[in-house]
């Protein structure tokens, strides 16, 4: 892809441990921000960010409410919120219903990603056991965005790469291994 | 949901026909939110065309009506974040147990679950007596459905262990009557509860308060229209009054934040100025 302006990544069950090795193997200087949407229980919120920030030199955060997305940080969507990216690429949070019973929702965000960065976005979909993200995935292929998803074959549980797989025209199969140097390889 | 059957254009022409023909102003509204919701109801009703979608929310009051209900977000829960309900029953209102009259604001109250929580807790600190709840909505459907007290039964586990981990002690099921799928709250809460459209981006201070609580509402709002609403809190708060939001709010980096000193670690400020 030329021009990458933005990177989702979205994941459940078996996806933090893709992350933990994903991370180290970033570059500290990307040209574009990467937001991770991962489903968690509601109420270990400060967590999952002081864990990722651990693995990475990389700024590391909680989205807050109408906060500008910028390049080289990552950003980690808060529990019990979907997020949502609006057209002036800054983040907006919703409280509305769960969607595919998650809430954050991949697809949410995959979605109004895509509105908004059209051909300079990639979404990759990670290991999961339900197929929140797969309808995103299309949206982002409507816009003229990629799809990646990590190897259904590598994945802990590989029903939501799977599904995107046999629904969507993906782009990229990644692995655990390969991804950092893949996102690196974008900037 | 398929995207692209509402363009950004094409919102901005149903917003601006809401404010011309129901004086409903969604223009301040976080546009990526509203724009899901306002699709989310072209594809439930199984509209055929932008056209018909437009002319059925211009003409038909019925479902105008319909239209605001759908693309606010009216979810709601009891005793939600116990941990904020703990501080409010710790700190916040014994403080206020002082006064001879509590006056309570709640803005946003769609079905009137917080009402509910908030009165459950006051009757505990034996306040309730003392004490006046204001719950306000801009949507009149959720106010109806908030003020017959009735909550799906299907809800009551959660809430009871939302309630238990926010320092309840009593038996939650005592505070309902279970009647068919529904759970009735007794009269008694709803007595000192007062439900009444307001609408936030448009209509003025009504009254002063000793406690706001505006939960999980101005995530939905732009920058502008959150320090607007701000503004009216800060107008209908008194002094040493607190301000309540919701755990991904603030009022940080805004014109009233000198004013007030936050109850850390909860999004709960006190007006010190």
């Amino acid at each position: 892809m030329n021009g990458c302006k933005a990177l989702v990544i979205g994941g459940s069950a078996g996806s933090l441990e893709v992350l933990l090795k994903v991370l180290p193997a970033l570059d500290t200087d990307l040209s574009f921000p990467i937001v991770i949407v991962i489903h968690r229980k509601h109420g270990t919120d400060s967590l999952l960010p002081d864990l990722l920030a651990t693995r990475t030199k990389l700024k590391v955060k909680e989205v807050e409410e109408k906060e500008a997305l910028l390049a080289g940080t990552i950003y980690i969507a808060p529990s019990d919120y979907h997020l949502l990216i609006e057209q002036d690429h800054t983040f907006s949070l919703d409280y509305s219903e769960k969607i595919n019973f998650s809430r954050p929702a991949i697809d949410a965000t995959f979605q109004t990603a895509a509105e908004v960065y059209g051909k300079q976005l990639i979404c990759i979909l990670l290991s999961g056991s339900n197929s929140d993200g797969v309808n995103g995935l299309k949206t982002v292929k409507d816009w003229g965005g990629e799809a990646a998803i990590q190897d259904p074959d590598t994945a802990q549980v590989s029903y939501m790469p799977h599904q995107a797989m046999i629904n969507v025209e993906i782009d990229h199969i990644l692995n655990a291994d390969t991804m950092g140097e893949f996102i690196n390889s974008l900037s | 949901m398929d995207l692209t059957v509402i363009n950004d254009t094409q919102v901005d022409v149903l917003l601006s026909d809401l404010l011309e023909y129901y004086g409903y102003d969604f223009t301040g509204y976080s546009r990526a939110s509203l724009k899901r919701r306002i699709l989310r109801l072209y594809s439930l009703d199984k509209m055929v065309s932008f056209a018909e979608f437009r002319f059925k929310i211009r003409n038909d009051q019925v479902y105008f009506k319909r239209f605001v209900e759908q693309i606010t977000v009216n979810v709601t829960e009891m005793f939600r974040d116990p941990g904020f309900y703990k501080t409010l029953r710790d700190v916040v209102l014994p403080k206020l147990g002082t006064y001879p009259f509590i006056r309570i604001w709640l803005a946003g109250c769609s079905t009137g679950e917080e009402a509910y929580s908030v009165a459950i807790i006051l009757k505990e600190l034996n306040l309730l007596n003392k004490s006046l709840i204001y719950a306000t909505d801009l949507n009149p459907t959720v106010l109806e459905k908030a003020a017959s007290s009735m909550i799906s039964l299907s809800q009551m586990k959660q809430y009871s262990e939302n309630y238990i981990l926010s320092g309840g002690t009593k038996d939650f099921s005592s505070y309902y009557t279970a009647n068919y799928s529904l759970a009735k709250f007794d009269e008694e809460l709803k007595r000192k509860i007062i439900f009444s459209t307001h609408n936030l981006v448009s209509d003025h201070s009504f009254n002063e308060f000793q406690l706001i609580l505006c939960r999980n509402v101005l995530i939905y709002f732009d920058r502008e229209l959150q320090q607007k609403v701000l503004n009216l809190f800060d107008e209908s708060l008194e002094h040493l009054g607190y301000l309540a939001l919701g755990t991904k709010e603030t009022i940080e980096f805004t014109n009233i934040s000198k004013r007030y000193k936050r109850l850390v670690p909860e999004k709960i400020w006190r007006k010190i100025v």
